[in-house]
């Protein structure tokens, strides 16, 4: 047979599609469940991690520390059709501040009550996103944590380990000065201040816009918290808002 | 030339030659300048550029057998096509695997897939080799170019982290030397891409003054 005629080759390259195309989608369709599992359960652990929960079974642990799972719109606790953790935030922060639909976590840890929020924003070359979490008072943070998809290693991508998100706790999100935290170059001592990366500014400029577009929502929300829990021996934030 | 081929042993010097030629005198990346364009983009970091050189042994020799044990029925016109589907189907698989089994490793590897797929070595290797040699010799070839890809990787890497970075596989080895109380600084061009290129102009020229052969004569 002549491997180079104008029929084989069509054979050839139809053939070829078919069992390419085949075998690609049996890998996709059989493996699926295994990667939606990776995924639901990688965000457990990023919202437990977010209050200082690490553990092996995320399954197990988001059950015992979260107590409840609450969809905020503009600043309102409203019923949904879609679970607080089965919202897409990818799909919602495309939607306006004032009607989009954004996932709140309350969780109970050693006696106190804290509040995940999970947040997305763009870096320099892709999605980052990011969860925050606050104490009962809803506006001092205890710790955030913050991933991205391709952020350039050593620069970008620096928004992701301890050297940036420790500078996060006991910052704080509103004062009458700005919503959200600032991120800065060099000195970054104010309350809601951090400092930003060397290098990757875009993705901290990023991570900052991403805090004020993210927070609107839930801002109401959260002050009614504050005014609930309010702290005299806090001076700071009382300082702050006076 | 069928009675050759059994009669051959199977790690034979000639075979042992397409394991070890890459790592020196025909080096992918130093001697033949190829796959320039990843060796720039992740070694800016250890951990990516090893799991990066190990994904490329793995696809290489798999592709590079794939193609060899078809190299009889691929018809001379469509076979760059022929030669990228392959590529593309074995890295796709990888990913999935991976993303089902090793979720870590598939978000320490998710950037790069699609540079391996557009990694000339590997095409290189299959046009080059693998259409006109035997299996188990295409699968020799295979593993020598990519773990000599993975090599370049890895040294260009280890100077770019520890200088850039002043880490080696995120240890922070110069924190631990107490260099930055004596004033060091890391030095952050290192990890801008142009640096890759000069760490690796260093080291053509080391081998090239180590291998006289290399050396043109005008």
């Amino acid at each position: 047979m002549n491997i180079n005629s104008n029929s084989y080759t069509y054979v050839f390259a139809i053939a070829m599609v078919i069992v390419v195309a085949s075998l690609l989608s049996i890998a996709a369709t059989s493996l699926k469940p295994f990667q939606e599992k990776n995924i639901e359960l990688e965000k457990k652990s990023d919202i437990l991690s977010s209050i200082g929960v690490i553990g092996e079974d995320p399954e197990l642990l988001f059950d015992e520390y979260i107590t409840e799972q609450l969809v905020i719109q503009n600043g309102l606790v409203v019923s949904s059709e879609v679970t607080a953790f089965d919202i897409d935030l990818e799909e919602a922060v495309k939607e306006s501040n004032s009607t989009r639909k954004v996932p709140l976590f309350k969780a109970q840890k050693n006696g106190d009550t804290f509040y995940v929020i999970p947040m997305r924003g763009t870096g320099l070359w892709g999605p980052i996103w990011g969860y925050v979490s606050l104490k009962g008072d809803g506006n001092t943070i205890l710790g955030a944590s913050f991933d991205h998809e391709k952020e350039t290693p050593g620069l970008g991508a620096e928004i992701s380990t301890p050297i940036f998100e420790d500078q996060f706790p006991d910052k704080i999100l509103f004062s009458s000065l700005r919503d959200g935290i600032e991120v800065r170059k060099g000195d970054a001592s104010g309350y809601q201040q951090v400092d930003g990366i060397s290098g990757g500014t875009i993705t901290s400029v990023g991570v900052q816009t991403m805090f004020e577009d993210c927070l609107i929502p839930y801002k109401n929300f959260l002050l009614n918290l504050s005014i609930e829990n309010d702290n005299p021996s806090d001076s700071t934030i009382s300082v702050l808002y006076h | 030339m069928e009675t050759n081929k059994t009669k051959e042993a199977l790690f034979s010097k000639k075979n042992r030659k397409l394991l070890s030629d890459p790592m020196n005198i025909n080096n992918p990346i130093t001697v033949q300048v190829l796959g320039i364009c990843s060796a720039l983009a992740i070694t800016v970091k250890l951990k990516p550029a090893v799991v990066m050189s190990l994904s490329v042994i793995v696809v290489m020799a798999l592709a590079n057998v794939i193609t060899s044990l078809m190299r009889n029925m691929i018809p001379n016109r469509i076979r760059i096509i022929v030669q990228l589907v392959v590529v593309a189907t074995l890295v796709i698989l990888v990913d999935q695997v991976l993303k089902a089994f090793v979720y870590d490793v598939s978000k320490q590897l998710s950037v790069f897939v699609g540079l391996i797929i557009t990694n000339c070595i590997i095409m290189g290797r299959i046009e080059a080799f693998s259409l006109g040699n035997t299996p188990w010799k295409s699968f020799l070839d295979g593993i020598g170019n990519g773990a000599s890809y993975g090599l370049i990787l890895i040294v260009v890497s280890f100077f770019r982290e520890l200088f850039g970075n002043g880490t080696l596989y995120d240890y922070p080895v110069m924190e631990k030397l107490g260099l930055y109380e004596l004033g060091y600084h890391n030095n952050g061009m290192m990890l801008l891409p142009p640096m890759a290129l000069i760490v690796v102009a260093v080291i053509i020229w080391w081998q090239r003054s180590k291998t006289p052969s290399l050396i043109e004569k005008d």
